[in-house]
């Protein structure tokens, strides 16, 4: 009876680009804590999904609720509004500005439109501490920087500024094992934290590992939604090829 | 960083290296180069290629480009022009040519931004419609400015420089202030850079391109009241090319053509370098259709220098 809001809860969600239905009628849950893998076939819908939680598009129908109520959700600044921070794959940095450049960017610290420069430098050094991340300069242009460095600075970014939900776009797509591990680490310490994740990931094995259920999309619709271990690596791979539901007896 | 590293990485300090070994170059090369006279001369002539390549680095660093500058310049001193000979107060048609350049700014940004049109094509258009207006208005007629206010502009010193230089240095004064220590600044870099990721960092990337464009059509008015000044007159064949010259001088200065990086402060030495280049090459007495050859050397010298230098940095 007592079940907690969810913290997103996306109904009904259709999108079309001009002709072409990329979702129809999708609907998407999240709870506090809670890591869910979105998975499904490039094309599948589960990008557009996000790009509309995160403001990067605007759904065509549908709604969103964040802790329970409707949520006006027009640009990336609604998003983070509502405290929902993204962290691209194709690292959404600007290579020819610093790491506080970047972890400011578009929310800078100033008075009066001018830039609090020293005051930027200040916290990213904390948030990148708190991470355990260590970068030599922060005046270093990020284009400098290893992919792993500047994957760290894309997710201290959601969290110094108090996400409640993230969503991880192959959040180890450009990383290499060891890097990819402290990701895993952190995202588990963000779950402790109550935060919400959203990992879309084709890699299954990380999925099955670290994720506590999974949505997969088919056609641009969400056709399985269950826990993660009530199935198999096998099953679940099965299931995003066919974008129908595996048969279990027990569970459903 | 140590002091020197930071020196040798600061973008104005090569530049100003080269201008420096160029001017002592032309001294050498004849006594007349570090006279009063001719240093005067010499900055008259800087200073509207100056504030032109104000704007035009503003908008390059931005990824885009302005090649209406000199239309919007001739059409903006032609409206003063128009004005003053319909017995307006000179002040209030000043005023109205600023306006009218900040106009042709603004619509450049607005198509820019609103008809997802290319910024060469759109400021392309604009170039061919500022000069076809400013003739309109005129009839093809070049009107005679003799108002004291104009006057002072052009003929007048001021602390022993001549007034058009302190236009100059207001405008990249103001200019730099904005781009290194303002909101605004931060985002013209962020766009330049990676104009996706701006974007979907909440960066307001129509409006801060409109602002930009807005920008350097002011400017070219800015210019445009320097030039009334200087030439006692408004043609409206004014300035025709200059917007290239405005480009060269950025380009020289090391401001990269692809956006996201440079100093604004760096396209006023380039504008320095190309006059000392011209100015040394008339008092040396070399035919001015040399003077073009080598300004087009020194341009793909710059970037290709520039390259070598980034090349170096990987």
């Amino acid at each position: 009876m007592n079940q907690p809001v969810p913290l997103v809860e996306m109904r009904n969600i259709s999108k079309h680009f001009g002709g072409l239905q990329a979702l129809t009628d999708a609907c998407l849950d999240l709870y506090p804590g809670e890591v869910v893998g979105v998975l499904g076939h490039n094309g599948a819908g589960k990008s557009t999904l996000m790009k509309i939680l995160a403001g990067a598009q605007s759904a065509s129908s549908g709604e969103i609720l964040i802790n329970g109520d409707v949520a006006d959700i027009q640009d990336p600044n609604d998003a983070r509004s509502y405290g929902i921070e993204t962290i691209y794959q194709e690292l959404a940095l600007c290579g020819n500005l610093d790491a506080p450049s970047n972890l400011f960017m578009g929310r800078e610290l100033h008075k009066w439109g001018f830039l609090r420069r020293r005051a930027m430098r200040r916290e990213t050094a904390e948030a990148l501490s708190k991470l355990n991340i260590r970068i030599k300069s922060l005046e270093t242009d990020v284009e400098m920087m290893s992919g792993g460095q500047r994957q760290s600075i894309s997710i201290s970014r959601a969290v110094h500024f108090d996400a409640k939900i993230i969503i991880m776009d192959e959040p180890t797509a450009a990383l290499g094992m060891e890097e990819s591990k402290k990701v895993v680490d952190l995202i588990q310490d963000l779950k402790e934290h109550g935060i919400g994740i959203l990992w879309i990931s084709h890699d299954i094995h990380d999925v099955y590992n670290f994720t506590d259920r999974i949505v997969i999309f088919h056609g641009g619709q969400n056709v399985v939604s269950a826990k993660t271990k009530d199935f198999t690596q096998d099953e679940i791979v099965s299931m995003i090829i066919s974008g129908t539901p595996v048969k279990k007896e027990t569970s459903l | 960083m140590t002091m020197f590293e930071k020196i040798r990485a600061y973008p104005l300090t090569w530049i100003v290296i080269v201008a420096l070994v160029l001017a002592v170059a032309l001294t050498l090369a004849s006594p007349y180069f570090l006279t009063a006279g001719n240093i005067n001369n010499l900055l008259k002539q800087v200073s509207i290629v100056a504030i032109l390549a104000a704007g035009q680095a503003m908008v390059i660093i931005t990824g885009g480009i302005d090649l209406s500058v000199g239309s919007v310049l001739a059409l903006s001193a032609v409206t003063i022009g128009w004005l003053i000979q319909a017995d307006v107060d000179p002040l209030i048609a000043t005023f109205a040519g600023l306006a009218m350049g900040t106009l042709c700014g603004f619509i450049n940004g607005f198509i820019i931004t609103r008809g997802r049109i290319a910024p060469f094509i759109v400021t392309l258009g604009m170039l061919g419609i500022a000069r076809g207006m400013a003739l309109v208005i005129t009839g093809g007629v070049s009107y005679q400015i003799l108002e004291p206010f104009f006057m002072t502009i052009g003929n007048s010193k001021f602390l022993g420089l001549p007034i058009p230089i302190y236009f100059v240095i207001v405008t990249y004064l103001v200019v730099h202030i904005v781009m290194h220590y303002r909101v605004f600044g931060q985002h013209i870099y962020a766009i330049g850079g990676e104009e996706r990721v701006a974007r979907l960092q909440g960066i307001k990337v129509d409006r801060e391109k409109l602002k930009v464009y807005t920008i350097s059509g002011f400017l070219a008015a800015l210019a445009a009241v320097v030039m009334t000044g200087r030439l006692a007159a408004t043609p409206p064949s004014v300035a025709q090319g200059i917007e290239l010259q405005a480009i060269a001088a950025v380009i020289i200065g090391g401001i990269s053509f692809t956006g996201g990086r440079g100093l604004v402060l760096t396209a006023l030495v380039g504008a320095l370098i190309m006059a000392m280049i011209t100015n040394g090459l008339n008092i040396l007495g070399i035919s001015s259709f040399w003077q073009q050859v080598l300004i087009g050397v020194v341009i793909i010298a710059a970037v290709w220098l520039d390259n070598l230098k980034s090349a170096a940095r990987q």
